[in-house]
């Protein structure tokens, strides 16, 4: 025990005084983490090259071979057919309207009894304000919300219900910033599948997206193949095989304990061979803090590389996670290079408004929804009927 | 961003210095920085309004208004309250007369309750029990079979008459495990069920026949350390959905600072039982109040990373790494390499820093801190001939540059390390005759003050500048029998007279009354760190 206090107290003085030098040189991924949050996101997201210098410039060089192979998504198609065209999608949105009108009203008839009460004073905006806090939208993000709603009341002068209504509408889409490409890219190029990453901690779901997202593929006349990368937890792997005899989708899986890397690789290969559309990895869940299972995490990326792109990494956020999930998205994004958001378990209590803070400071959109537990309950994102939603609105 | 309650504090407090008294408006300051450090902290907006209220009444008081050090004073109410609040009775598993004692548990999906129940079950094992484990989660696919192989890693026995995959009912499951659980002499039945979410009446329903047909013992809901605002809603559907009696707290080894575990206790007055801490089945204990309050308010958290460096290190490894440092042979960069890949095991780099009290004011460089960078440091260490490590005095111009090529870094970066390692180098060497990390005063012999108690009380004297670490290479270094004798006597010796503490200045040394004993040991080093911004 003494023996371990001294080390570890002495090294971190040592890393400090040596390491300063180094951990306190500004770099470029400092540059990145304080980038607009706003505009820039757009180009990020958006064109395929744009990520290979974010990439770049993020990693500091060291991993460019994690960011590089995101290039040659050019050919990605930039709407996700699966989500538009089927008739199952367009239910999916009414929907997702109706479940989050449900359960959330209170939040969404809250603000607005607020907004359009007699006078808007002081302890009026503080309740909005905390209103927001309370979805979890975190303190920066909700001051800023009701310092813009503020301005903008003030400068348009209007006070009735109905354009304070569409005032804060506009705040909350703008916040979530609808020009961000959400489509989920699972269109093969070439003679190669498409490959879709399910990242994440450990309970938020991951299996369960994985096995909707397959049921959509499917519902939508592609194929896919499902790799069960989570050699880790008990059971996971039967869990997806579940899931992929429900929609006749091959699952590769190894026994516990295997290398999770092997047997991404093995899925994507089986995916080149049969010529399917889209190969679906769902991957152990870890938590964020854990360097070991994070580099491990790194090296399934890599090692699925050396067969097909990577197009898709969508990291997993459950929408009762807090503050806490900005951290999460912080250090997933930096291993693997996170590309989009799907928030489960929307429909509880929970609002799920760490996305926003989520989206702004990464750039990562939200591009699916989790709704429930039923096998369909997977829905595209789309921030207006989102907040409409919320607001009751529509 | 994250910043800490006593970086937050100090700024409010620092135009106090030198006023006696806090005014109304001291006041109401140092209230919006603690609500904003709570809410950072996912505790929810009720209770963090309560709680405010709370600590508002006492900051008034005169507690406050005498001490000499407010901030101090204020964070340790805001503590004392925490600990208080997460704290109160803390209760052991009430045993039935008849066994088997009944337990089930709750909770959403994906908080944790298979695992959970496998690691109960393991824990209660452990303690002469014989569990039952009852698969009735019939609804997620294959939650069963992950429960039978929980069981299996637990050497518990499951109750699994169902499939499962949407097949049977639940509530029979339960009943027919009870009588199981008797046939075959189960003192303790874990009834696992499907997660649910408080809004949806019918799961609600579904639960509270369970505990209808079995009427368990004890019923814990099963939380999320990640949870945000959302825990106050979860926990009090749960509370009326079906009621529980304790709460366990999971995935404690993440960095949630876990608001949620105060919301809840606040909330619903139900006492947080356990916390996991893993994915191993063994990472699972009962709960410590005291640690989650500094973990709420994120203050330094040396004893998690103590903890956590033991769980990784091996013995000979650390004495291997303590007596080189305490040998009299110059501490080189190969020692340096060494020690960084072990710490690197701990974790990444910054959650560490994190975890140092004191650390409070580089916070932003903490966060800025990459892994990365360590590569980096390491390359270009490795990209020295061995000659180089051992004397990295050889390294000149050329020496330089080709290091720099072959770490692929430029030749600032080598020449920055290698200067920045002289300054260690020699800080290191001060160190270990006794003067203590130069700039700091100097720890005045510890004698064999081996215990924490009498760290921590040297700690307080020294008031001002300590980091609890810079005492601990003495100790090291006492251990090196034979020189210790001779230091030993000049540092005891030496820097006695600094005791007296005529160089701590007012308010600081002053510190010390106030910090009551009601701190405990281990909040000792959080609250002198909180003083080093100022400096």
């Amino acid at each position: 025990m003494e023996y371990t206090i001294v080390g570890i107290v002495i090294f971190v003085i040592a890393v400090l005084v040596v390491g300063g030098a180094f951990l306190i040189r500004p770099r470029h991924s400092v540059e990145t983490e304080e980038r607009p949050k706003v505009e820039e996101p757009q180009t990020q997201e958006g064109r395929p090259p744009a990520t290979v210098e974010e990439g770049a410039a993020e990693d500091g060089g060291a991993t460019a071979a994690v960011a590089e192979p995101a290039a040659p998504t050019a050919p990605a198609q930039p709407v996700a057919p699966q989500i538009e065209t089927p008739p199952p999608s367009a239910g999916r949105l009414v929907r997702l309207r109706a479940r989050l009108a449900q359960s959330q009203n209170a939040f969404g008839r809250g603000l607005l009894t607020l907004l359009s009460s007699d006078k808007l004073d002081e302890d009026v905006w503080e309740e909005i304000e905390e209103v927001l806090i309370t979805a979890d939208v975190g303190v920066t993000s909700a001051s800023q919300i009701v310092e813009g709603l503020r301005t903008k009341v003030k400068v348009l002068g209007t006070r009735t219900p109905g354009d304070v209504r569409s005032l804060l509408r506009e705040e909350l889409v703008a916040h979530i910033n609808p020009d961000l490409d959400r489509a989920v890219r699972t269109e093969p190029h070439g003679d190669r599948p498409a490959v879709i990453m399910v990242v994440g901690v450990n309970g938020v779901g991951k299996t369960t997206t994985t096995g909707k997202l397959a049921r959509v593929i499917i519902g939508d006349g592609h194929t896919a193949v499902l790799g069960a990368a989570d050699t880790f937890r008990a059971a996971a792997a039967e869990q997806l095989q579940t899931w992929g005899e429900r929609v006749g989708a091959p699952v590769i899986r190894k026994e516990e304990g295997a290398d999770p890397a092997s047997v991404a690789f093995d899925a994507v290969t089986r995916g080149i061979a049969d010529g399917v559309d889209t190969v679906i990895i769902d991957t152990a869940g870890r938590l964020h803090t854990k360097t070991g299972l994070m580099d491990e995490l790194g090296k399934v990326k890599r090692v699925v590389e050396k067969r097909s792109q990577v197009d898709e990494v969508l990291l997993v956020l459950d929408a009762t996670t807090g503050q806490n999930g900005l951290r999460q998205a912080r250090v997933f994004a930096e291993v693997v290079n996170i590309t989009g958001i799907v928030l489960t378990k929307l429909d509880g209590t929970a609002k799920g408004g760490i996305v926003i803070q989520v989206q702004r400071e990464l750039g990562v959109p939200v591009k699916l929804v989790g709704l429930g537990e039923g096998p369909d309950d997977l829905a595209p994102f789309d921030p207006e009927t989102f907040v409409d939603a919320i607001l009751e609105l529509s | 961003m994250f910043e800490t309650l006593s970086d937050r504090l100090t700024t409010v407090f620092s135009s106090l210095r030198g006023k006696g008294r806090l005014s109304e408006e001291d006041i109401n300051a140092t209230a919006r920085e603690i609500r904003l450090a709570l809410l950072e902290a996912d505790v929810a907006l009720p209770v963090v309004r309560e709680f405010i209220a709370q600590i508002k009444e006492r900051a008034r008081g005169e507690e406050v208004a005498k001490a000499l050090n407010p901030a101090q004073q204020v964070i340790k109410i805001v503590n004392e309250e925490l600990v208080e609040i997460l704290g109160g009775q803390t209760r052991e598993i009430r045993f039935a007369k008849n066994p088997p004692t009944v337990i089930m548990l709750a909770g959403l999906q994906g908080a944790g309750k298979t695992t959970l129940a496998g690691k109960l079950a393991k824990w209660l094992g452990a303690q002469r029990n014989t569990p039952l484990l009852v698969a009735a989660d019939l609804q997620r696919p294959n939650a069963v079979t992950q429960l039978q192989v929980m069981g299996q890693r637990a050497s518990v026995p499951v109750f699994a008459p169902q499939p499962g995959n949407g097949v049977g009912d639940p509530v029979e499951v339960a009943r027919e495990s009870i009588e199981h659980a008797r046939r075959n002499n189960h003192n303790i039945v874990i009834i696992d069920t499907a997660g649910r979410l408080g809004v949806d009446s019918e799961l609600m329903r579904q639960a509270a026949d369970i505990r209808d047909a079995v009427t368990p013992d004890e019923i814990l809901f099963v939380v999320d350390a990640m949870i945000g605002q959302d825990a106050v809603n979860t926990a009090q559907a749960f509370l009326d959905g079906v009621g529980y009696d304790a709460v366990a707290l999971t995935k404690l080894d993440g960095d949630a600072r876990g608001g949620a575990a105060l919301s809840i206790r606040h909330i619903t007055g139900r006492p947080i039982m356990f916390a996991s801490t893993g994915e191993k089945l063994e990472d699972f204990d009962l709960f410590h109040p005291d640690r989650m309050a500094s973990r709420i308010l994120d203050m330094g958290d040396v004893l998690t990373l103590i903890e956590q460096a033991q769980r990784t290190f091996e013995q000979e490894e650390v004495e291997k790494m303590a007596s080189t440092l305490a040998s009299d042979d110059d501490f080189t960069l190969d020692d340096f390499l060494q020690q960084m890949m072990m710490v690197r095991r701990l974790g990444p780099i910054g959650n560490l820093l994190g975890m140092m009290p004191g650390m409070g004011q580089m916070r932003d460089q903490i966060n800025n801190v990459d892994d990365k960078d360590l590569d980096r440091i390491t390359a270009v260490i490795r990209s020295m001939t061995p000659a180089e490590r051992a004397n990295p005095k050889l390294i000149n111009g050329s020496r330089r540059l080709r290091i720099a090529n072959g770490s692929g870094t430029q030749v600032g970066d080598v020449s920055g390390l290698v200067t920045r390692f002289f300054e260690a180098q020699k800080m290191l060497r001060q160190m270990k005759s006794g003067g203590g990390i130069p700039g700091m005063p100097g720890m005045p012999g510890m004698g064999g003050g081996r215990n924490k108690k009498a760290l921590k009380a040297a700690a307080k004297k020294n008031g001002k500048k300590n980091k609890q670490r810079s005492g601990n290479p003495l100790k090291a270094k006492q251990q090196e029998a034979e020189r210790a004798a001779e230091r030993e006597k000049r540092r005891t010796e030496g820097p006695a007279p600094d005791q007296s503490g005529p160089q701590l200045p007012p308010g600081f040394g002053g510190g010390a009354p106030g910090l009551p004993p009601g701190l405990g040991g281990k909040k000792m080093p959080d609250l002198s760190d909180f003083k080093l911004p100022k400096q």
